[in-house]
């Protein structure tokens, strides 16, 4: 059981309002994490300053032992950590194709000098960037759009690109932010497969997710966060039971709203 | 001491004029997001048609007092521009509200230039002669310190202006209505603000403003040209960054702030760059200005307040 | 050079191969008709090749990298007067033109980076301002640094400026195949600029499709979710940025050479305003759009001058509207039309990022 990514007492407020207070969690290699909670419970904040998009006012982010650098994204990715969007940031004008090819632009060197002289390193690893990004298309199950505009995908499709999209920076942990949201049953139940097959390819899986059946039978562990601040954290049978999360969905004495 | 005081009367007459077309900008900025190219050229259309009542007024009515003739110049020239601003607002902008983001800015950009050309047009290339009707003549309250009536009127009426439409923006139920729509269009129409009013009403507001400032600009230099709205407009969005976009207390701010700076740093560059760098630099300060501020402090002296386009 | 050739009406799409080659004829045979028309014409037809370089240069940044320069042609000055500086009798120095040129692209590049540092990361409309203002401040500065020390010569301009003398061939000079018959220097600049023209071409399309080209598009998409997939924008950003700048010293190199002298005039904001009209005209973030759009803007207020002068002539016995107000016109016209009904321009094609030959998969499906 090896930790690949820890939160220590990470903390971020705007304003006057604090999102996140405290929170502490570990993520193990290999498993699939949940982070559930309430609606502005913080946990897309989470995601933001996991992710670079934020910087932490308090507490940092440990991950395969050396911390992280905090609010650079595109370091962070380096490391080795993906994220989806909540509401779906893809490329628009751009084929699906392009899309993955786009996210594999950080683990690729071709410089401006290679690219004018094209020469064998650089058509070498182009050649490789078409040919892994249908293999990802193929991959997400969606490998017959790839010269699809992706704005034109359907909503289901676009969700799949972006987690290929994702997947193409080779990233050590995925983190999806509410990968099932506006999907249907079948859908989901897709989603579900796809999501062992990357934690079988030995890819560690974080997600915010509502859906509570996705949840429970998907995530090894769980962690809740409620007013920014982590209420529980086990394997989701023993959190499913807690009081304490039981209130914050239901809302019951404090945490009636 | 004099040159002192003489440069601060200068800084404050100019900045008076940059702080009016200031106001302009912010205002429409901090609804709509858009940086407003033309509004400059607002300023030279509500000159140049100043001009032209006059000289028509000078035509048919040679024994008419100056004062009326400036006022009259006024009521054609505002009006004018009023509808300008109006019609840009609603042939141009309007359409590209939900447009890509540089769409808007380019489309501004073309604005302002057709402007130019139309009025390269109608008045000319050269530069005109601007009757300086209110006397030139300086006065000198205290020995060495010269200030001329021009000067006087100018900061005297751009005070009131800027109280005027502070009380406007702050008392009144329109002034509400830009301040709310300023803040969130989407919730302001769910309560019951016409935003599409609102719109237009501050691009005729700040039009309004820009003539003025227009005929405060040429009574003062006395010139008036096609090309004389490009620098000031330029320079007076800087003051409205300064100041902070959006906000109109900042506006007033930056523009007197940069009217100082101006005059005092054109008084002293000679001496600060040993000679090198001498008075015809001066346009450069409000780049340097801009540069600055938006470097290190992007959010202006006062702080910015631009709408959530939810 | 696929868009280009596909843009071609009626042939473009059903036979590209033709298409590609009309264009190539067309482009060679280019002077020789405007020839007929007289020795200004392929003047003319010169100063275009250079508006391409500029539009293609802007392009990168505006159309690719989706950053709004508004004072481009700063970059164009630099060019020209490194050239000026370093190949006329105003130093009296003579740098030969295989040395000048680098120079003078490296200064502007360096000019790029220097604006681009600080600049690149404000919000568009903010951006579009201050790269305004650093225009300004160059020309400015280029017509003012005249005193106390002359450097630059003031509104007056450097003059003189040594012709384009390639391994031992002066360009200025009509070129003796025989006695009786020489091609004309216009005609030796013309073949030249398309060379450097066609070179351009090809570096920003090798560019385009390229991981370079797709973080370009991503970041110009949407910003945030670029960063999200690991793209260093604010490097990307200053790599569009100098490029485009070495674009615009280079073409403004040449510039210096061929008219043999420059002043400030030449770099006002309104000629920045101008081939930001061509790109945006002919079609934002593809080279055909940027050709296109150069071609026909700088081509059309030149007939419009011919034409315009002497009709308005027989119409109203005068001049209401001279050449240069009909060029301003039709500028400002153009891109306000263009923005309102067809943002996408003249030629709205798409951009590809992928290279097609990679594109059969390799493997079992």
């Amino acid at each position: 059981m090896i930790t690949l990514l820890e939160a220590r007492n990470v903390g971020k407020r705007f304003g006057g309002l604090q999102a996140l207070t405290d929170v502490s969690l570990t993520i193990r290699k290999g498993e699939v994490y949940g982070l559930i909670g309430p609606n502005g419970a913080g946990k897309t904040t989470f995601f933001n300053v996991l992710t670079g998009a934020y910087t932490p006012d308090g507490g940092e982010f440990v991950f395969n032992g050396s911390e992280l650098p905090a609010g650079k994204p595109h370091k962070i990715v380096g490391r080795g950590i993906a994220r989806t969007f909540q509401n779906i940031r893809l490329f628009r004008d751009l084929t699906a194709l392009e899309n993955v090819m786009a996210g594999h632009h950080i683990r690729t060197k071709a410089g401006v000098w290679g690219i004018l002289t094209w020469n064998r390193f650089t058509r070498e690893e182009e050649r490789l960037t078409t040919q892994r990004a249908y293999e990802l298309l193929d991959y997400v199950g969606i490998g017959r759009f790839a010269d699809v505009v992706s704005k034109n995908l359907s909503y289901g499709d676009q969700r799949r690109l972006e987690i290929a999209r994702a997947l193409a920076t080779e990233p050590q942990l995925l983190a999806l932010d509410e990968p099932a949201a506006g999907m249907n049953a079948t859908e989901t139940a897709q989603l579900k497969l796809l999501i062992e097959q990357i934690r079988h390819d030995g890819i560690t899986v974080m997600l915010i997710e509502h859906d509570v059946k996705l949840v429970m039978g998907l995530c090894d562990r769980v962690a809740v966060l409620d007013f920014g601040k982590k209420i529980a954290e086990d394997v989701p049978t023993v959190v499913q039971k807690n009081e304490a999360v039981i209130a914050a969905y239901l809302g019951g004495g404090k945490h009636a709203h | 001491m004099e040159t002192l005081i003489q440069q601060l009367i200068n800084g404050l007459v100019i900045g008076s004029v940059y702080a009016l077309i200031a106001l302009g900008y912010t205002m429409v900025y901090g609804i709509l997001g858009l940086i407003n190219f033309a509004h400059g050229d607002v300023l030279m259309v509500g000159a140049l048609t100043a001009l032209q009542t006059m000289m028509f007024l000078m035509g048919v009515a040679p024994g008419m007092s100056p004062i009326y003739m400036l006022t009259i110049a006024l009521m054609v020239a505002i009006p004018v521009c009023m509808t300008l601003g109006f019609l840009m607002e609603r042939l141009a902008y309007r359409r590209l509200r939900n447009a890509p983001r540089l769409a808007p800015l380019i489309t501004a950009i073309g604005m302002s230039f057709l402007l130019q050309t139309v009025a390269m047009i109608i008045w000319g290339r050269n530069y005109h002669t601007f009757p300086q009707l209110i006397s030139t003549t300086p006065l000198e309250p205290i020995p060495g310190v010269f200030i001329t009536p021009v000067q006087i009127v100018i900061i005297l009426a751009s005070a009131a202006i800027m109280v005027g439409l502070t009380l406007l923006v702050t008392r009144t139920k329109i002034g509400r209505a830009m301040r709310a729509t300023a803040e969130n269009h989407r919730v302001a129409s769910l309560m019951g603000v016409d935003t599409n009013a609102v719109i237009a009403f501050t691009f005729v507001v700040g039009a309004a403003l820009a003539a003025v400032a227009g005929v405060m600009f040429a009574s003062n230099y006395g010139i008036a040209h096609y090309g004389m709205g490009f620098m000031p407009g330029l320079k007076a969005f800087t003051a409205a960054v300064l100041g902070g976009i959006g906000n109109l207390g900042g506006a007033m701010l930056g523009g007197i702030t940069l009217g100082l700076v101006e005059s005092f740093g054109a008084g002293y560059i000679e001496h600060l760059t040993f000679g090198f760098l001498n008075s015809s630099y001066q346009d450069i300060f409000a780049f340097i200005i801009l540069g600055l501020v938006l470097i290190f402090k992007p959010t202006g002296l006062l702080g910015e307040r631009v709408s959530d386009r939810a | 050079m696929n868009e280009l050739v596909s843009a071609v009406p009626w042939l473009g799409k059903r036979n590209p191969m033709a298409a590609r080659w009309l264009i190539i004829i067309l482009a060679i045979a280019a002077p020789m008709i405007a020839w007929q028309f007289g020795k200004s014409w392929v003047r003319i037809l010169d100063f275009a090749l250079l508006y391409m370089m500029l539009a293609l240069g802007l392009n990168l940044v505006v159309g690719f990298a989706g950053l709004l320069d508004l004072g481009y042609i700063a970059f164009y000055a630099v060019g020209a007067y490194t050239f000026a500086f370093l190949a006329s009798p105003h130093f009296d120095i003579h740098m030969p033109f295989w040395l000048v040129l680098p120079l003078g692209a490296a200064f502007a590049a360096l000019a790029g980076i220097m604006l681009g540092f600080p600049v690149l990361r404000l919000r568009g409309d903010y951006l579009a301002i201050v790269t305004l203002g650093f225009g300004e401040i160059i020309r400015i500065f280029m017509l003012n640094l005249n005193y106390p020390i002359n450097i630059t010569n003031g509104p007056q301009g450097i003059n003189m400026i040594d012709p384009i003398i390639l391994f031992g061939w002066d360009l200025s000079r009509n070129l003796q195949i025989t006695e009786t018959f020489s091609i004309n220097s216009l005609f030796l600049y013309y073949y030249f600029f398309l060379l450097c023209v066609a070179g351009s071409i090809l570096f920003i399309q090798r560019l385009q499709i390229s991981r370079v080209g797709r973080a370009w598009a991503a970041m110009r998409d949407d910003e945030l979710a670029a960063k999200a997939i690991g793209i260093n924008t604010r490097n990307m950003k200053l790599l569009a940025f100098s490029l485009g700048a070495t674009f615009g010293g280079v073409a403004g190199a040449l510039f210096g050479a061929f008219q043999g002298f420059v002043s400030p005039e030449s770099f006002s904001l309104m000629e920045s305003i101008a081939v930001l009209t061509m790109v945006v005209f002919g079609g934002m973030g593809n080279i055909a759009g940027a050709i296109v759009g150069a071609f026909v803007l700088a081509l059309l207020p030149e007939i419009l001058r011919d034409v315009a002068v002497p009709l308005q002539q027989t119409l109203f016995g005068t001049v209401i509207l001279d050449p240069e107000v009909l060029r301003m016109l039709l500028l400002s016209l153009a891109m306000i039309l263009m923005m309102l009904l067809r943002p996408s321009g003249m030629i709205p094609a798409r951009a590809r990022y992928a290279h097609p030959e990679n594109m059969k998969r390799e493997g079992a499906q």
